[in-house]
């Protein structure tokens, strides 16, 4: 790293304010204490539900896996009080095929697109890849950082790349990946999520990983970059709002990310324009706690997945 | 000489665990004295159990059935170590040392009985179909999925062996509640199935209270079937609560006594009672 960047890394994080990680590590474990019960439950669960960004992000993804997602997050099971999520998030490739099957129902259609999961592609190319996405119907963009280039401490880079890819959006909606896993320190996430905030516009998100790598979204990860959020609305007023992805299965895991929203940012932060959840199994364990809830009987889970298992 | 009390713990998922809730009741030895506290599992350990046993299916249900009978065998091997602590345990209850060996030695001879068992049953349960078309048809068994046991309050370790065995046999799993009244001997057993080869999770032993339990084994969708003893109350729950689910219920009553030891509490008919056929049409020259 050259001595220009050594002070523009040290320059952010000083600007930032360090991450006390045994504070955070501590904070998060008190989350998963809280008992939430019957109604309150029910009430965390659909709302849940209604944050999904339904996923599915593999090379042998088709046409035709692309519809019956989309049928799914409009209609994640029989029982019609369990409400649609809040998106499915594709390839850019099969953002016109989800297009079909979503244009003029309340679920959005979210694209990864500028090189992911790497970013490791020119800024043209990636740039190129938005506004294909965009011009095919995506409502909003997942994006991630030039990790390579924070590291570096190329930091303007950095935010140019993200100020490029939000001029390519247009009017849609931005989230911006960390890939928390890569950044190596709470300090450096905490860099990374002012370094994306302060060129991103109100509703605009900050969001953990791309599912790509080993480690993804954690309790304190996503702590983190809510205190962040908080510190930057405090400061500016402005509302960004959040999306952890990758690794949330269970619908306690996001019980638990859910009292993290409320007990950090507070009730205007708990609804899908704010708080979202990047998962592709995790809505089928909410569907199946809910059909627990309300039949009284704990549920086999191959009932709510593809799976054609007996166990 | 200072003693050391021991903490009994319920075998789940291949770990010793306290039961959720904490809770513990205490049972004494057969001259009254407090002997050890026995965790009272709940619906959510109960849960838990059945989420490990989900866990070592597909493992357990996928080995081949001369191993899985290597792997009983080695169970049996294990019980033989241990025999007269475990013939001890069973005579907490009062009852003869004679008696308490007796039930030991035939636990053993059952294990043992299964062990061979695992690569014949196939043989006798499938078969190829006569049909009238070019079609070569035949039936093979496979295993159901995770089944519960409620052992009888009686015979705590031959009782609960020959409720578990026969499902495990058949390549499923078992998530078993142990005698409500004599539960220390499914401690013991479950140190014993640590220690011998069979993976994590394929048999969970749950203590506690069979009028708490027995109404989330009746109703819990992922058990496919259940075995259990039980009085009339608790037969009908399990009926009752079974019914959404589906599930296959082999129900033993409790008010006339079942002599485990008997030659027909054992064999190729226990086994089927956790098997699904599945028939399959193979067409000729294709």
């Amino acid at each position: 790293m050259s001595t220009r960047n050594f002070h523009a890394l040290r320059g952010l994080l000083n600007d930032v304010g360090a991450v006390d990680q045994v504070g955070i590590d501590e904070r998060v474990a008190k989350f998963a204490t809280r008992s939430i019960k019957k109604n309150a439950k029910v009430f965390g669960l659909k709302l849940a539900v209604t944050m999904v960004d339904l996923t599915t992000l593999e090379g042998k993804d088709t046409p035709g896996k692309i519809a019956s997602l989309c049928q799914k997050a409009l209609r994640p099971h029989d029982a019609t009080d369990i409400p649609p999520t809040a998106a499915v998030c594709v390839y850019p490739s099969m953002v016109k095929h989800a297009a079909k099957h979503l244009r003029g129902t309340p679920v959005k259609i979210a694209s990864v697109a500028a090189a992911f999961p790497s970013s490791q592609t020119p800024l043209r190319t990636r740039i190129a890849e938005v506004r294909a996405a965009v011009a095919d119907g995506a409502d909003e963009i997942d994006m991630v950082i030039n990790r390579g280039a924070f590291l570096a401490g190329e930091l303007q880079l950095v935010q140019d790349e993200i100020s490029a890819v939000l001029e390519a959006c247009g009017d849609r909606t931005l989230k911006v990946i960390l890939e928390t896993s890569e950044l190596e320190t709470y300090d450096n996430i905490r860099a990374a999520s002012f370094l994306a905030m302060r060129v991103l516009r109100p509703g605009d998100f900050i969001k953990t990983s791309t599912g790509k790598t080993s480690a993804n979204a954690t309790p304190g990860n996503n702590q983190v970059m809510l205190e962040a959020i908080r510190d930057h609305f405090l400061a500016t007023g402005i509302e960004i709002a959040m999306k952890p992805a990758g690794g949330i299965r269970t619908a306690k895991q996001a019980l638990h990310f859910l009292v993290a929203v409320k007990e950090t940012l507070g009730d205007a932060w708990l609804t899908n324009t704010r708080y979202r959840f990047g998962a592709s199994a995790l809505l089928n364990d909410l569907v199946r706690q809910l059909v627990k809830e309300k039949t009284g009987a704990y549920q086999a889970p191959y009932t709510f997945s593809e799976s054609s298992s007996a166990y | 000489m200072l003693k050391i009390t021991k903490t009994p713990k319920c075998y789940v998922g291949g770990s010793f665990i306290r039961s959720e809730s904490g809770r513990v009741a205490p049972i004494k030895d057969a001259s009254g004295a407090f002997f050890a506290n026995i965790p009272l599992c709940t619906r959510k350990d109960l849960r838990n159990a059945v989420e490990a046993a989900a866990k070592a299916g597909p493992g357990w249900a996928t080995r081949n059935a001369y191993n899985r009978g290597q792997v009983l065998y080695r169970l049996a091997e294990m019980l033989e170590a241990r025999a007269a602590e475990m013939s001890d345990a069973i005579s907490l209850s009062g009852i003869s040392k004679k008696d308490a060996n007796r039930e030991v030695r035939a636990s053993i001879e059952r294990v043992v009985h299964y062990a061979g068992w695992t690569d014949k049953f196939q043989a006798l349960l499938g078969s190829v179909n006569p049909v009238a078309s070019s079609h070569f048809n035949f039936t093979v068994t496979e295993p159901m999925g995770i089944i519960g046991v409620v052992a009888p309050d009686e015979k705590p370790l031959l009782g609960l062996l020959s409720l578990v065995l026969p499902a495990i046999t058949g390549g499923n799993t078992a998530v078993a509640l142990a005698s409500g009244t004599q539960p220390y001997p499914s401690i013991l057993l479950g140190e014993m199935l640590a220690t011998s080869d069979l993976p994590r999770g394929v048999v969970n032993l749950l203590t506690g209270r069979r009028d708490e339990l027995i109404p989330t084994f009746a109703t819990h969708a992922h058990l496919r079937g259940l075995a259990a003893v039980g009085n009339l109350d608790e037969r009908k729950a399990l009926q009752i609560g079974a019914s959404d689910s589906v599930k296959r219920l082999k129900l033993i009553p409790s008010e006339t006594p079942t002599d485990w030891f008997a030659e027909n509490a054992q064999g190729l008919y226990e086994i089927r009672d956790h098997l699904e056929a599945k028939t399959t049409w193979h067409p000729i020259g294709a």
